[in-house]
Protein backbone atom coordinates (compact mmCIF):
# COMPACT_ATOMS: atom_id res chain seq x y z
CA UNK A 1 0.00 0.00 0.00
CA UNK A 2 2.40 2.31 1.29
CA UNK A 3 4.59 1.81 -1.60
CA UNK A 4 2.10 3.22 -4.33
CA UNK A 5 1.25 6.03 -2.75
CA UNK A 6 4.54 7.15 -1.57
CA UNK A 7 6.98 7.10 -4.41
CA UNK A 8 10.12 8.85 -4.32
CA UNK A 9 10.57 11.04 -7.05
CA UNK A 10 13.78 9.29 -8.22
CA UNK A 11 12.10 6.78 -9.34
CA UNK A 12 10.05 9.26 -12.06
CA UNK A 13 11.13 9.95 -15.02
CA UNK A 14 12.34 13.85 -15.74
CA UNK A 15 8.97 14.59 -17.44
CA UNK A 16 6.30 12.57 -15.30
CA UNK A 17 8.44 14.94 -12.50
CA UNK A 18 7.73 17.97 -13.75
CA UNK A 19 4.11 16.63 -14.63
CA UNK A 20 4.10 15.92 -11.16
CA UNK A 21 5.51 19.59 -10.34
CA UNK A 22 2.81 21.00 -12.49
CA UNK A 23 -0.14 19.26 -10.91
CA UNK A 24 1.46 20.15 -7.58
CA UNK A 25 1.31 24.14 -8.48
CA UNK A 26 -2.21 23.78 -10.66
CA UNK A 27 -3.71 22.42 -7.48
CA UNK A 28 -2.01 25.11 -5.45
CA UNK A 29 -3.16 27.96 -7.83
CA UNK A 30 -5.54 29.38 -4.85
CA UNK A 31 -2.64 29.93 -2.83
CA UNK A 32 -0.36 31.45 -4.85
CA UNK A 33 -3.16 34.20 -5.89
CA UNK A 34 -3.66 34.73 -1.85
CA UNK A 35 0.13 35.56 -1.74
CA UNK A 36 0.66 37.18 -4.79
CA UNK A 37 -0.37 41.03 -3.33
CA UNK A 38 3.03 41.18 -1.46
CA UNK A 39 4.94 39.87 -3.82
CA UNK A 40 3.78 42.17 -7.04
CA UNK A 41 3.78 45.20 -4.49
CA UNK A 42 7.17 44.36 -3.73
CA UNK A 43 8.48 43.73 -7.05
CA UNK A 44 7.41 47.42 -7.75
CA UNK A 45 7.76 49.42 -4.19
CA UNK A 46 10.91 47.09 -2.69
CA UNK A 47 13.27 45.24 -6.24
CA UNK A 48 13.09 48.09 -8.90
CA UNK A 49 13.29 50.73 -5.86
CA UNK A 50 16.58 48.35 -4.37
CA UNK A 51 18.21 48.03 -8.05
CA UNK A 52 17.01 51.80 -9.39
CA UNK A 53 19.08 53.08 -6.55
CA UNK A 54 22.03 51.10 -6.65
CA UNK A 55 22.15 52.56 -10.61
CA UNK A 56 21.65 56.20 -9.15
CA UNK A 57 24.11 55.29 -6.53
CA UNK A 58 26.98 55.37 -9.60
CA UNK A 59 25.00 58.81 -11.02
CA UNK A 60 24.58 62.41 -10.38
CA UNK A 61 21.36 63.67 -10.79
CA UNK A 62 18.80 66.25 -9.51
CA UNK A 63 16.05 64.86 -9.94
CA UNK A 64 15.31 66.49 -13.20
CA UNK A 65 17.03 66.23 -16.81
CA UNK A 66 19.81 63.75 -18.00
CA UNK A 67 21.48 61.43 -15.52
CA UNK A 68 25.15 61.55 -15.50
CA UNK A 69 27.38 58.24 -14.62
CA UNK A 70 30.47 59.26 -12.66
CA UNK A 71 31.93 55.77 -11.40
CA UNK A 72 32.73 55.40 -7.53
CA UNK A 73 32.76 58.91 -7.39
CA UNK A 74 29.85 58.99 -5.01
CA UNK A 75 31.45 56.96 -2.63
CA UNK A 76 35.21 58.93 -2.92
CA UNK A 77 33.40 61.27 -1.73
CA UNK A 78 31.23 59.39 0.52
CA UNK A 79 34.41 58.18 2.78
CA UNK A 80 35.49 61.63 3.09
CA UNK A 81 32.44 63.05 4.33
CA UNK A 82 32.52 64.36 7.99
CA UNK A 83 28.89 64.30 8.47
CA UNK A 84 28.20 61.37 7.26
CA UNK A 85 30.55 59.21 9.65
CA UNK A 86 29.22 61.57 12.19
CA UNK A 87 26.10 60.41 11.65
CA UNK A 88 27.06 56.90 11.99
CA UNK A 89 28.92 57.56 15.18
CA UNK A 90 25.80 59.34 16.60
CA UNK A 91 24.02 56.48 15.87
CA UNK A 92 26.29 54.27 18.44
CA UNK A 93 25.78 57.50 20.71
CA UNK A 94 22.50 57.23 21.05
CA UNK A 95 22.27 53.72 20.91
CA UNK A 96 24.57 53.59 24.20
CA UNK A 97 23.21 56.25 25.91
CA UNK A 98 19.20 54.85 26.07
CA UNK A 99 19.24 51.06 24.99
CA UNK A 100 20.95 49.78 27.93
CA UNK A 101 18.87 52.32 30.24
CA UNK A 102 15.09 52.08 28.47
CA UNK A 103 15.87 48.30 28.55
CA UNK A 104 16.75 47.57 31.97
CA UNK A 105 13.73 49.98 33.45
CA UNK A 106 11.43 48.17 31.17
CA UNK A 107 12.69 45.06 32.78
CA UNK A 108 12.20 46.44 36.11
CA UNK A 109 9.15 48.44 36.07
CA UNK A 110 7.48 45.06 34.41
CA UNK A 111 8.59 42.82 37.71
CA UNK A 112 7.39 45.51 39.74
CA UNK A 113 4.09 45.37 38.34
CA UNK A 114 4.32 41.54 37.45
CA UNK A 115 4.59 40.87 41.47
CA UNK A 116 1.67 41.09 42.56
CA UNK A 117 3.14 43.23 45.32
CA UNK A 118 1.44 46.69 44.18
CA UNK A 119 -1.77 47.81 43.59
CA UNK A 120 -3.53 49.51 40.58
CA UNK A 121 -1.67 47.28 38.24
CA UNK A 122 -3.81 48.19 35.14
CA UNK A 123 -3.56 51.91 36.10
CA UNK A 124 0.03 51.62 36.02
CA UNK A 125 0.24 49.92 32.93
CA UNK A 126 -1.94 52.22 30.82
CA UNK A 127 -0.28 55.13 32.03
CA UNK A 128 3.03 54.29 31.18
CA UNK A 129 2.03 52.86 27.84
CA UNK A 130 0.28 55.77 26.60
CA UNK A 131 3.23 57.93 25.39
CA UNK A 132 3.47 55.46 22.92
CA UNK A 133 0.60 56.28 20.87
CA UNK A 134 1.35 60.22 20.74
CA UNK A 135 2.65 60.99 17.30
CA UNK A 136 5.77 61.91 17.47
CA UNK A 137 5.64 65.44 16.16
CA UNK A 138 3.40 66.43 18.96
CA UNK A 139 5.43 65.00 21.37
CA UNK A 140 8.74 66.51 19.65
CA UNK A 141 7.41 70.15 19.84
CA UNK A 142 6.22 69.85 24.02
CA UNK A 143 9.41 68.40 24.74
CA UNK A 144 11.11 71.75 22.81
CA UNK A 145 8.35 73.94 24.98
CA UNK A 146 9.52 71.92 27.98
CA UNK A 147 12.86 71.79 27.57
CA UNK A 148 13.52 75.58 26.32
CA UNK A 149 16.32 77.23 28.34
CA UNK A 150 15.26 80.73 29.33
CA UNK A 151 11.45 79.44 29.54
CA UNK A 152 11.16 76.10 29.93
CA UNK A 153 9.22 73.90 32.81
CA UNK A 154 12.08 71.94 33.01
CA UNK A 155 14.54 74.53 33.85
CA UNK A 156 12.11 76.38 36.45
CA UNK A 157 11.72 72.90 38.26
CA UNK A 158 15.69 72.58 38.46
CA UNK A 159 15.59 76.34 39.67
CA UNK A 160 13.73 75.26 42.65
CA UNK A 161 16.50 72.89 43.27
CA UNK A 162 19.26 76.38 42.61
CA UNK A 163 20.32 74.21 39.60
CA UNK A 164 21.50 76.61 36.90
CA UNK A 165 19.06 76.31 33.69
CA UNK A 166 20.57 73.40 31.17
CA UNK A 167 21.05 74.53 27.75
CA UNK A 168 18.97 71.26 26.42
CA UNK A 169 18.55 72.18 23.06
CA UNK A 170 21.67 74.42 23.07
CA UNK A 171 24.45 72.19 23.34
CA UNK A 172 25.95 69.22 21.50
CA UNK A 173 25.81 66.64 25.01
CA UNK A 174 22.14 67.87 26.23
CA UNK A 175 20.87 67.86 22.62
CA UNK A 176 21.32 63.98 22.41
CA UNK A 177 20.19 63.56 26.04
CA UNK A 178 17.71 65.39 25.57
CA UNK A 179 16.77 63.19 22.36
CA UNK A 180 16.88 59.94 24.18
CA UNK A 181 14.52 61.61 27.02
CA UNK A 182 12.26 61.90 24.21
CA UNK A 183 13.17 58.18 22.44
CA UNK A 184 12.71 56.67 26.42
CA UNK A 185 9.33 58.25 27.23
CA UNK A 186 8.17 57.26 23.77
CA UNK A 187 9.41 53.64 24.23
CA UNK A 188 9.79 52.69 27.35
CA UNK A 189 5.79 51.49 27.61
CA UNK A 190 6.11 49.32 24.35
CA UNK A 191 8.77 47.82 26.26
CA UNK A 192 7.54 47.34 29.69
CA UNK A 193 4.97 45.53 27.94
CA UNK A 194 6.61 43.45 25.80
CA UNK A 195 8.90 42.62 29.01
CA UNK A 196 5.29 42.37 31.16
CA UNK A 197 4.16 39.28 28.51
CA UNK A 198 7.44 37.79 28.52
CA UNK A 199 6.79 37.42 32.60
CA UNK A 200 3.62 35.97 32.41
CA UNK A 201 4.90 33.25 29.99
CA UNK A 202 7.35 32.38 33.17
CA UNK A 203 5.40 29.86 35.95
CA UNK A 204 5.66 32.01 39.22
CA UNK A 205 5.92 28.41 40.92
CA UNK A 206 10.22 29.26 39.55
CA UNK A 207 10.40 32.47 41.38
CA UNK A 208 8.39 31.81 44.67
CA UNK A 209 10.43 27.98 44.82
CA UNK A 210 14.20 30.23 44.85
CA UNK A 211 12.38 32.47 47.51
CA UNK A 212 11.59 29.28 49.65
CA UNK A 213 15.21 28.07 49.36
CA UNK A 214 16.18 31.07 50.79
CA UNK A 215 16.90 33.55 47.79
CA UNK A 216 16.33 36.79 48.19
CA UNK A 217 14.14 38.61 45.61
CA UNK A 218 17.62 40.60 44.27
CA UNK A 219 18.89 36.90 43.52
CA UNK A 220 15.84 35.62 42.55
CA UNK A 221 15.24 38.18 39.86
CA UNK A 222 18.97 38.04 38.79
CA UNK A 223 19.17 33.99 38.89
CA UNK A 224 15.84 33.31 38.04
CA UNK A 225 13.89 35.57 35.91
CA UNK A 226 16.92 37.75 33.54
CA UNK A 227 18.14 34.16 32.07
CA UNK A 228 14.51 32.89 31.36
CA UNK A 229 13.58 36.07 29.69
CA UNK A 230 16.76 36.83 27.54
CA UNK A 231 14.85 35.78 24.77
CA UNK A 232 12.56 38.57 25.15
CA UNK A 233 15.20 40.89 26.47
CA UNK A 234 17.42 40.24 23.07
CA UNK A 235 14.17 40.71 20.60
CA UNK A 236 13.65 43.96 22.25
CA UNK A 237 17.72 45.22 22.24
CA UNK A 238 17.67 44.17 18.61
CA UNK A 239 14.69 45.94 17.73
CA UNK A 240 15.56 49.25 19.61
CA UNK A 241 19.27 49.05 18.12
CA UNK A 242 17.73 48.99 14.30
CA UNK A 243 15.48 51.54 16.24
CA UNK A 244 18.04 54.11 16.72
CA UNK A 245 19.87 54.38 13.53
CA UNK A 246 16.53 54.72 11.91
CA UNK A 247 15.48 57.26 14.37
CA UNK A 248 14.30 60.03 12.20
CA UNK A 249 11.22 62.06 13.49
CA UNK A 250 12.53 61.93 17.04
CA UNK A 251 15.16 64.68 15.14
CA UNK A 252 13.29 66.24 12.68
CA UNK A 253 11.01 67.64 15.38
CA UNK A 254 13.21 67.65 18.04
CA UNK A 255 16.97 69.24 17.23
CA UNK A 256 16.94 69.07 13.25
CA UNK A 257 20.07 67.20 13.81
CA UNK A 258 21.55 69.92 15.77
CA UNK A 259 23.65 71.82 17.55
CA UNK A 260 26.46 71.35 14.99
CA UNK A 261 25.75 67.89 13.92
CA UNK A 262 25.47 66.43 17.64
CA UNK A 263 22.22 64.27 16.73
CA UNK A 264 22.19 63.63 13.17
CA UNK A 265 21.93 60.60 11.83
CA UNK A 266 22.07 58.91 8.80
CA UNK A 267 18.50 58.58 7.57
CA UNK A 268 18.36 62.23 8.45
CA UNK A 269 21.13 63.29 6.90
CA UNK A 270 20.29 61.31 3.66
CA UNK A 271 16.53 62.62 3.60
CA UNK A 272 18.58 66.00 3.75
CA UNK A 273 20.76 65.03 0.64
CA UNK A 274 17.82 63.81 -1.49
CA UNK A 275 14.99 66.50 -0.30
CA UNK A 276 16.61 69.44 0.43
CA UNK A 277 20.10 69.25 -2.01
CA UNK A 278 18.08 67.01 -4.39
CA UNK A 279 21.84 65.36 -4.63
CA UNK A 280 20.04 62.02 -5.87
CA UNK A 281 22.77 60.14 -6.77
CA UNK A 282 24.80 60.91 -3.29
CA UNK A 283 22.07 60.45 -1.51
CA UNK A 284 21.69 56.85 -3.13
CA UNK A 285 25.05 55.86 -2.07
CA UNK A 286 24.80 56.64 1.66
CA UNK A 287 21.67 55.06 1.72
CA UNK A 288 23.44 52.08 0.12
CA UNK A 289 26.66 52.14 2.19
CA UNK A 290 24.46 52.38 5.32
CA UNK A 291 21.91 49.59 4.33
CA UNK A 292 25.44 47.46 4.37
CA UNK A 293 26.47 48.47 7.70
CA UNK A 294 23.38 48.28 9.15
CA UNK A 295 22.62 44.59 7.12
CA UNK A 296 26.10 43.42 8.65
CA UNK A 297 25.06 44.89 12.10
CA UNK A 298 21.76 43.12 12.04
CA UNK A 299 23.29 39.72 10.99
CA UNK A 300 25.54 40.00 14.21
CA UNK A 301 23.11 40.97 16.46
CA UNK A 302 20.30 37.82 14.50
CA UNK A 303 23.43 35.48 15.19
CA UNK A 304 23.78 36.10 18.76
CA UNK A 305 20.12 36.34 19.31
CA UNK A 306 19.84 32.67 17.19
CA UNK A 307 22.70 31.03 19.80
CA UNK A 308 21.41 32.55 22.58
CA UNK A 309 17.84 30.83 22.13
CA UNK A 310 19.25 27.63 21.84
CA UNK B 1 10.95 39.92 62.62
CA UNK B 2 10.70 43.89 62.80
CA UNK B 3 13.91 43.99 60.39
CA UNK B 4 12.10 41.51 57.84
CA UNK B 5 8.52 43.88 58.37
CA UNK B 6 11.01 47.31 57.92
CA UNK B 7 12.37 46.04 54.78
CA UNK B 8 9.45 44.82 53.39
CA UNK B 9 7.75 48.20 54.14
CA UNK B 10 11.24 49.76 52.32
CA UNK B 11 10.84 47.42 49.11
CA UNK B 12 7.35 48.52 48.60
CA UNK B 13 8.27 52.20 49.09
CA UNK B 14 11.21 51.57 46.71
CA UNK B 15 8.47 50.19 44.44
CA UNK B 16 5.61 53.19 44.59
CA UNK B 17 8.09 55.33 44.93
CA UNK B 18 9.75 53.85 41.47
CA UNK B 19 6.40 54.03 39.59
CA UNK B 20 5.13 56.91 40.85
CA UNK B 21 8.30 58.67 39.15
CA UNK B 22 7.93 57.19 35.95
CA UNK B 23 4.47 58.13 35.70
CA UNK B 24 4.94 61.23 36.47
CA UNK B 25 7.37 61.93 33.92
CA UNK B 26 5.35 59.89 31.49
CA UNK B 27 2.25 61.99 32.51
CA UNK B 28 3.83 65.64 32.52
CA UNK B 29 4.07 66.00 28.57
CA UNK B 30 0.52 65.80 28.35
CA UNK B 31 -0.36 68.06 31.26
CA UNK B 32 1.16 70.66 29.72
CA UNK B 33 0.77 70.24 26.19
CA UNK B 34 -2.96 70.71 26.92
CA UNK B 35 -2.01 73.68 29.33
CA UNK B 36 -0.27 75.15 26.86
CA UNK B 37 -3.28 75.21 24.36
CA UNK B 38 -5.56 76.54 26.66
CA UNK B 39 -3.01 79.94 27.87
CA UNK B 40 -3.49 82.93 26.65
CA UNK B 41 0.27 83.90 24.48
CA UNK B 42 1.76 86.01 26.77
CA UNK B 43 1.51 83.43 29.64
CA UNK B 44 3.09 80.33 27.85
CA UNK B 45 6.59 81.51 28.22
CA UNK B 46 5.45 83.03 31.82
CA UNK B 47 7.93 82.65 35.35
CA UNK B 48 7.23 80.31 37.23
CA UNK B 49 5.30 79.04 35.05
CA UNK B 50 1.47 78.96 34.78
CA UNK B 51 -0.32 75.27 34.99
CA UNK B 52 -4.10 76.09 35.29
CA UNK B 53 -4.40 79.76 34.03
CA UNK B 54 -7.20 81.84 35.11
CA UNK B 55 -7.31 82.99 31.46
CA UNK B 56 -8.04 80.02 30.25
CA UNK B 57 -9.61 79.75 26.78
CA UNK B 58 -10.23 78.10 23.93
CA UNK B 59 -9.59 80.34 21.33
CA UNK B 60 -6.41 78.70 19.88
CA UNK B 61 -8.54 75.78 18.53
CA UNK B 62 -10.92 78.42 17.05
CA UNK B 63 -8.19 80.23 15.58
CA UNK B 64 -7.23 76.17 14.21
CA UNK B 65 -10.28 75.86 12.43
CA UNK B 66 -10.25 79.63 11.25
CA UNK B 67 -7.11 79.59 9.45
CA UNK B 68 -6.20 76.05 8.91
CA UNK B 69 -9.54 74.23 8.30
CA UNK B 70 -8.46 71.68 11.47
CA UNK B 71 -11.78 69.46 10.72
CA UNK B 72 -10.95 68.93 7.03
CA UNK B 73 -7.48 67.50 8.19
CA UNK B 74 -8.74 65.71 10.56
CA UNK B 75 -10.66 64.26 8.13
CA UNK B 76 -7.64 63.80 5.67
CA UNK B 77 -5.85 61.69 8.63
CA UNK B 78 -8.50 59.74 8.48
CA UNK B 79 -9.89 59.00 5.26
CA UNK B 80 -5.70 58.00 4.77
CA UNK B 81 -5.36 55.64 7.69
CA UNK B 82 -8.87 54.06 7.32
CA UNK B 83 -8.23 53.23 3.69
CA UNK B 84 -4.36 52.33 4.43
CA UNK B 85 -5.40 50.09 7.79
CA UNK B 86 -8.69 47.87 5.59
CA UNK B 87 -6.47 47.56 2.39
CA UNK B 88 -3.34 46.11 4.77
CA UNK B 89 -5.77 43.82 6.48
CA UNK B 90 -7.59 42.18 3.66
CA UNK B 91 -4.40 41.74 2.10
CA UNK B 92 -2.57 40.72 4.81
CA UNK B 93 -5.79 38.07 6.00
CA UNK B 94 -5.21 37.14 2.52
CA UNK B 95 -1.65 36.46 2.74
CA UNK B 96 -1.69 34.81 6.54
CA UNK B 97 -4.06 32.53 5.22
CA UNK B 98 -2.03 31.46 1.79
CA UNK B 99 0.80 30.51 3.63
CA UNK B 100 -1.07 29.00 7.29
CA UNK B 101 -3.36 26.86 5.25
CA UNK B 102 -1.89 25.50 1.81
CA UNK B 103 0.73 23.36 1.26
CA UNK B 104 2.73 24.68 -2.22
CA UNK B 105 6.56 24.30 -3.71
CA UNK B 106 8.74 27.16 -3.06
CA UNK B 107 6.64 27.99 -0.14
CA UNK B 108 9.46 27.76 2.46
CA UNK B 109 11.48 29.84 0.01
CA UNK B 110 8.69 32.39 -0.43
CA UNK B 111 7.93 32.60 3.40
CA UNK B 112 12.10 33.30 4.10
CA UNK B 113 12.38 36.44 1.74
CA UNK B 114 9.17 37.68 2.94
CA UNK B 115 10.55 38.00 6.10
CA UNK B 116 13.92 38.95 4.55
CA UNK B 117 12.21 41.97 3.22
CA UNK B 118 11.91 43.63 7.03
CA UNK B 119 15.27 44.06 7.39
CA UNK B 120 15.38 46.34 4.37
CA UNK B 121 15.72 50.07 5.69
CA UNK B 122 13.37 52.52 4.57
CA UNK B 123 16.14 54.67 3.49
CA UNK B 124 17.46 52.54 0.40
CA UNK B 125 13.88 52.93 -1.48
CA UNK B 126 12.81 56.22 -0.39
CA UNK B 127 14.14 58.28 -3.41
CA UNK B 128 12.96 55.65 -6.11
CA UNK B 129 9.96 55.38 -4.85
CA UNK B 130 9.19 59.39 -4.69
CA UNK B 131 10.60 59.00 -8.59
CA UNK B 132 7.71 56.41 -9.11
CA UNK B 133 5.23 58.44 -7.39
CA UNK B 134 6.07 61.75 -9.67
CA UNK B 135 5.61 59.38 -12.60
CA UNK B 136 2.51 58.46 -11.72
CA UNK B 137 0.99 62.15 -10.88
CA UNK B 138 0.29 60.92 -7.59
CA UNK B 139 2.31 63.48 -5.69
CA UNK B 140 0.05 65.99 -3.56
CA UNK B 141 -2.73 62.83 -3.31
CA UNK B 142 -3.15 60.57 -0.70
CA UNK B 143 -2.09 57.20 -2.95
CA UNK B 144 1.77 57.37 -1.74
CA UNK B 145 0.60 56.73 1.36
CA UNK B 146 -1.85 54.31 1.00
CA UNK B 147 -0.91 51.61 -2.11
CA UNK B 148 3.27 51.19 -1.32
CA UNK B 149 2.38 49.81 2.11
CA UNK B 150 -0.62 47.78 1.25
CA UNK B 151 0.26 44.16 1.80
CA UNK B 152 2.71 44.04 4.82
CA UNK B 153 5.45 41.35 5.31
CA UNK B 154 4.65 42.08 9.41
CA UNK B 155 1.26 41.91 9.08
CA UNK B 156 1.13 38.18 6.96
CA UNK B 157 3.56 36.89 9.26
CA UNK B 158 1.53 38.17 11.98
CA UNK B 159 -1.93 36.70 10.55
CA UNK B 160 0.05 33.80 9.77
CA UNK B 161 0.27 32.70 12.85
CA UNK B 162 -3.11 33.46 13.84
CA UNK B 163 -4.59 31.12 11.23
CA UNK B 164 -2.66 28.19 12.12
CA UNK B 165 -4.51 28.28 14.72
CA UNK B 166 -7.54 27.78 12.90
CA UNK B 167 -9.11 24.04 12.57
CA UNK B 168 -9.27 22.83 8.96
CA UNK B 169 -12.17 20.95 10.17
CA UNK B 170 -14.84 23.89 8.77
CA UNK B 171 -12.86 24.17 5.87
CA UNK B 172 -12.65 21.02 4.20
CA UNK B 173 -16.91 20.67 5.38
CA UNK B 174 -17.32 23.78 3.07
CA UNK B 175 -15.12 22.32 0.29
CA UNK B 176 -17.28 18.99 0.10
CA UNK B 177 -20.27 21.22 0.02
CA UNK B 178 -18.42 22.93 -2.99
CA UNK B 179 -17.57 25.88 -2.02
CA UNK B 180 -14.86 28.34 -3.81
CA UNK B 181 -11.71 29.06 -2.10
CA UNK B 182 -12.28 32.72 -2.15
CA UNK B 183 -15.72 31.89 -0.36
CA UNK B 184 -14.00 29.97 2.38
CA UNK B 185 -11.85 32.79 2.64
CA UNK B 186 -14.39 35.33 3.01
CA UNK B 187 -17.08 33.83 4.52
CA UNK B 188 -15.25 30.78 7.06
CA UNK B 189 -11.66 32.01 7.66
CA UNK B 190 -12.08 35.81 8.08
CA UNK B 191 -14.80 35.53 10.98
CA UNK B 192 -12.61 33.25 12.86
CA UNK B 193 -9.30 35.51 12.54
CA UNK B 194 -11.19 39.01 13.59
CA UNK B 195 -9.95 39.05 16.74
CA UNK B 196 -6.38 38.50 15.04
CA UNK B 197 -7.15 41.52 12.31
CA UNK B 198 -8.79 43.93 15.27
CA UNK B 199 -5.38 43.80 16.53
CA UNK B 200 -3.30 44.24 13.57
CA UNK B 201 -5.87 46.94 12.36
CA UNK B 202 -4.97 48.95 15.38
CA UNK B 203 -1.26 48.94 14.84
CA UNK B 204 -1.94 49.32 11.23
CA UNK B 205 -4.19 51.77 12.21
CA UNK B 206 -2.00 54.20 14.89
CA UNK B 207 0.57 54.11 12.23
CA UNK B 208 -1.02 55.42 9.82
CA UNK B 209 -2.48 57.99 11.78
CA UNK B 210 0.89 59.22 13.24
CA UNK B 211 2.86 58.73 10.20
CA UNK B 212 5.15 61.50 9.30
CA UNK B 213 7.75 61.09 6.56
CA UNK B 214 5.36 60.08 4.29
CA UNK B 215 3.00 62.89 4.75
CA UNK B 216 6.08 64.77 4.53
CA UNK B 217 7.49 63.83 1.64
CA UNK B 218 4.08 63.81 -0.93
CA UNK B 219 1.67 66.26 0.44
CA UNK B 220 2.30 69.71 -0.71
CA UNK B 221 -0.84 71.53 -0.69
CA UNK B 222 -2.14 72.77 2.96
CA UNK B 223 -5.54 71.40 2.48
CA UNK B 224 -4.40 67.65 2.28
CA UNK B 225 -2.06 68.03 5.33
CA UNK B 226 -2.77 65.49 7.95
CA UNK B 227 -2.13 66.22 11.91
CA UNK B 228 1.35 65.43 11.95
CA UNK B 229 2.08 67.56 9.02
CA UNK B 230 0.01 70.76 10.27
CA UNK B 231 2.02 70.55 13.75
CA UNK B 232 5.01 70.67 11.93
CA UNK B 233 3.70 73.56 9.34
CA UNK B 234 2.85 75.69 12.57
CA UNK B 235 6.60 76.69 12.90
CA UNK B 236 7.14 80.37 12.46
CA UNK B 237 10.13 82.15 12.23
CA UNK B 238 12.88 81.83 14.88
CA UNK B 239 10.82 82.50 18.50
CA UNK B 240 7.73 83.06 16.81
CA UNK B 241 6.34 79.67 17.03
CA UNK B 242 2.88 79.74 17.62
CA UNK B 243 2.65 77.74 20.44
CA UNK B 244 -0.67 77.64 21.90
CA UNK B 245 -1.56 76.71 18.30
CA UNK B 246 0.67 74.27 18.05
CA UNK B 247 -0.29 72.53 21.25
CA UNK B 248 -3.73 72.91 20.24
CA UNK B 249 -3.43 70.64 17.09
CA UNK B 250 -1.59 68.32 19.16
CA UNK B 251 -4.03 68.06 21.70
CA UNK B 252 -6.54 67.07 18.63
CA UNK B 253 -4.18 64.65 17.17
CA UNK B 254 -3.70 62.66 20.33
CA UNK B 255 -7.91 62.76 21.30
CA UNK B 256 -9.05 60.19 18.53
CA UNK B 257 -5.93 57.67 19.09
CA UNK B 258 -6.35 57.94 22.79
CA UNK B 259 -10.43 56.85 22.97
CA UNK B 260 -9.37 54.04 20.39
CA UNK B 261 -6.81 53.01 22.72
CA UNK B 262 -8.85 53.02 25.76
CA UNK B 263 -11.80 51.15 24.58
CA UNK B 264 -9.83 47.86 23.05
CA UNK B 265 -6.78 48.40 25.12
CA UNK B 266 -6.46 44.49 25.65
CA UNK B 267 -6.76 43.76 21.45
CA UNK B 268 -3.94 46.24 21.58
CA UNK B 269 -1.79 44.98 23.59
CA UNK B 270 -1.82 41.59 22.47
CA UNK B 271 -1.32 42.55 19.16
CA UNK B 272 2.01 44.42 20.34
CA UNK B 273 3.14 41.72 22.14
CA UNK B 274 2.69 38.73 20.01
CA UNK B 275 5.31 39.27 17.62
CA UNK B 276 8.10 39.22 20.59
CA UNK B 277 6.52 36.20 22.78
CA UNK B 278 5.97 34.09 19.68
CA UNK B 279 8.28 35.29 17.54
Amino acid sequence: MAETIIMPHSHLSPIAKLRRKGIEIFKARWAYLFISPFYILFLIFGVYPILFSLYLSFTEWKGLGPIKFVGLRNFELLLKDKVFWQSMTNGVFLFVLYVPLMTFMALVLAVILNSKRVRGFRFFRTLLFIPYIMNIVAAGFTFRLMLNQKYGLVNAMLGIFHIAPVPWLESVWGGRVSLCLLVIWAWLGYNMVIMLAGLQTIPSELTEAALIDGASSAQAFLYVTIPLMRPVILFSVVLSTMGSFNLFSEIYNLTNGGPMNATITPVIDIFNQAFGNFRLGYASAMAYLYFIILFALTLVQFRYFGQQAD
Amino acid sequence: MLTRRLSLWLTDALMYGLLIGVSIFMILPFIWMVSTSLKPADEIFAIPPIIISSHSSLKAYAYLQEQYNILGIVRNTFVIAFSATILRLFFCALGGYGFAKFRFPGQGALFAFLLGTLVIPSAVTLVPIYIIMRNLKWIDTFWPLIIPGAANAFGIFFMRQYTMSVSNELMDAARIDGAGEFTIFWRIILPIIAPGLTSLGLIFFMGSWNDFIGPLIYLKSPEHFTLPLIIRSLVGPVGRTVYDVQMAASVISLIPLLIIFLIFQRRFVEGITAGAIKG
